[in-house]
């Protein structure tokens, strides 16, 4: 399939590196005067980061909104709960995702070497939420694909199955009934090896807050954002469709696909519209999110009325 | 004890203080939206206080008939509308949060959302049921309507709160507790008149 890169981007639409370069010059002052705790070297999260092509042209959302305005139900079902919450309490460090189910070659991905050897990219992608709120976010990351191939995965890996940490002592969310703990999302291979989805470890520059789900998460942005599962520890390359948490919560509302489409409403709220955090009033949702040219290919063919 | 305060003259400062705590929560939602302490979504945390407010005051309104059953002190009907049209208040800010606010007047999605999404649709009948109860609520209204007639119209108060408790549990994506509470307050306290009724 032909991917289409985005229009290639415009010096003026990038954020000035001044702005981030400042952040961390700052940060990393306080850290020489021993202002902040050993270990907390911000400064230079991403010595390897660099621009992406794929970026949209729309104005950011602000870092603050970004990190403040969460959907994290392991740390409680309010906005402001995930980053109130979590900073104190997910420990990301050591970090390792076990890999494995239809691969060659099933192993573990240590957090810190895959940030190390990895180029990480800054994409700046649209996020729309379910809710029919969205924002734009500049993540830094790595392709999903470039992270599975490694492990080879064979015919076999029809869908890539993906885990959130259990831990209730780090995710007091996870004591309270009604969902089925960890959480859980899965993609199809295709979708999964997509050069859109993204495995995302660091946002504006930084590394990953606890509230965005760090160290490592998922990043479809042609997707309803709960897709994007966070603090993931386990991926494994399946033949059936993987179980996921919101479908099993309520399969009426959140189908596996969940493709941000403005034609098949939630049955809650309307799809067609959505609200832009740090704007007034409300603008239409595209089909896909706005990145139909790439992905539609994706789903020749299928009904998405039926598939949503 | 509530009739020996009021046989002291206590009604004379008991009234406006009511009406200083129904306004609190709207001080206190001007405020914070003054120092632009809202959040990210300053439009839906707003709709949504309001609408917490609306209900929370219509349920003390919908208690005070039996509070005043249970305690025999009937001094607490006089506080009866002024509870009633608080949370009226409250429901039309919400209304207008969500019709100005968010939607900017886009009467075809609001007309669409209405049809479609039954948690709109329930608010909104709440709140059609709780007009004509506003309109007809000053003593000359309730003249005109004669005794009867107006409590039957009144009666419409049973149908419009659980429909608004509703509203809010169908919002909802999960953590269904607070509204479910809501609910069952609001069935409770209908189920407390019937039962009183009964027995006379």
């Amino acid at each position: 399939m032909l991917i289409r890169l985005p229009d290639p981007i415009r010096p003026s639409e990038i954020t000035p590196p001044s702005a981030y370069l400042s952040r961390r010059q700052l940060i990393a002052g306080a850290a020489a005067f021993g202002l902040l705790p050993a270990g907390a070297v911000l400064a230079e999260a991403f010595p390897n980061l660099r621009k992406s092509d794929y970026k949209v042209d729309e104005a950011l959302t602000s870092q603050k909104d970004v990190t403040h305005y969460n959907n994290f139900y392991e740390y409680g079902l309010d906005k402001e709960d995930p980053s109130a919450n979590a900073p104190g309490k997910l420990k990301t460090r050591p970090w390792t995702i076990k890999v494995g189910g239809e691969c060659a070659k099933p192993g573990t991905i240590d957090i810190d070497a895959l940030i190390k050897e990895s180029a990480i990219e800054e994409r700046v992608y649209r996020h729309r939420c379910v809710e029919a709120w969205s924002m734009v976010i500049p993540w830094a990351g790595v392709p999903l694909a470039d992270v599975l191939k490694r492990f080879e995965p064979n015919s076999n890996a029809k869908y890539v199955a993906f885990e959130t940490l259990f831990d209730p002592a780090q995710m007091p969310g996870q004591r309270s009934g009604g969902f089925a703990w960890p959480y859980k999302e899965g993609l199809r291979i295709d979708e999964a090896m997509h050069p859109l989805a993204l495995l995302a470890v660091g946002l504006y520059g930084e590394a990953l807050p606890a509230q965005n789900g760090a160290p490592l998460r998922l990043v479809v942005p042609w997707k309803y954002g709960f897709k994007g599962i966070k603090s993931i520890v386990k991926i494994t390359f399946v033949e059936t469709r993987p179980q996921t948490l919101w479908n099993l919560y309520s399969s009426r509302e959140y189908g596996f696909y969940s493709n941000v489409n403005p034609a098949v409403d939630h049955p809650r709220w309307s799809q067609a519209k959505e609200h832009r955090i740090g704007e007034f009033g409300r603008r239409p949702t595209l089909p896909f999110n706005g990145y139909a040219e790439q992905v539609a290919g994706l789903y020749a063919g299928m009904d998405l009325k039926q598939y949503f | 004890m509530a009739a020996l305060a009021l046989r002291f003259g206590a009604e004379r400062w008991i009234r406006p203080l009511a009406h200083l705590a129904c306004a609190l929560p709207l001080a206190w939602l001007a405020g914070r939206a003054a120092l632009d302490l809202l959040g990210a979504n300053p439009v839906e945390a707003a709709i949504r206080f309001l609408g917490d407010w609306a209900l929370r005051i219509a349920l003390l309104a919908l208690a005070v008939t039996p509070l005043r059953q249970v305690t025999g002190f009937s001094g607490l009907a006089r506080y009866r509308r002024m509870l009633g049209l608080w949370g009226f208040a409250y429901a039309v800010l919400h209304l207008l949060g969500y019709v100005v606010l968010d939607q900017f007047f886009d009467w075809d999605t609001i007309g669409h959302e209405i049809l479609k999404h039954k948690f709109i649709t329930a608010g909104m009948a709440a709140f059609a049921l709780l007009l004509p109860l506003a309109v007809t609520s000053t003593q000359g209204m309730i003249k005109r309507l004669g005794g009867p007639a107006w409590r039957r119209l009144h009666r419409l108060v049973y149908l419009a709160v659980p429909l608004a408790a509703l509203h809010y549990i169908w919002m909802v994506k999960a953590g269904r507790t607070q509204p479910s509470i809501y609910l069952a307050i609001a069935l409770l306290l209908l189920l407390s008149r019937w039962v009183y009724a009964r027995r006379r």
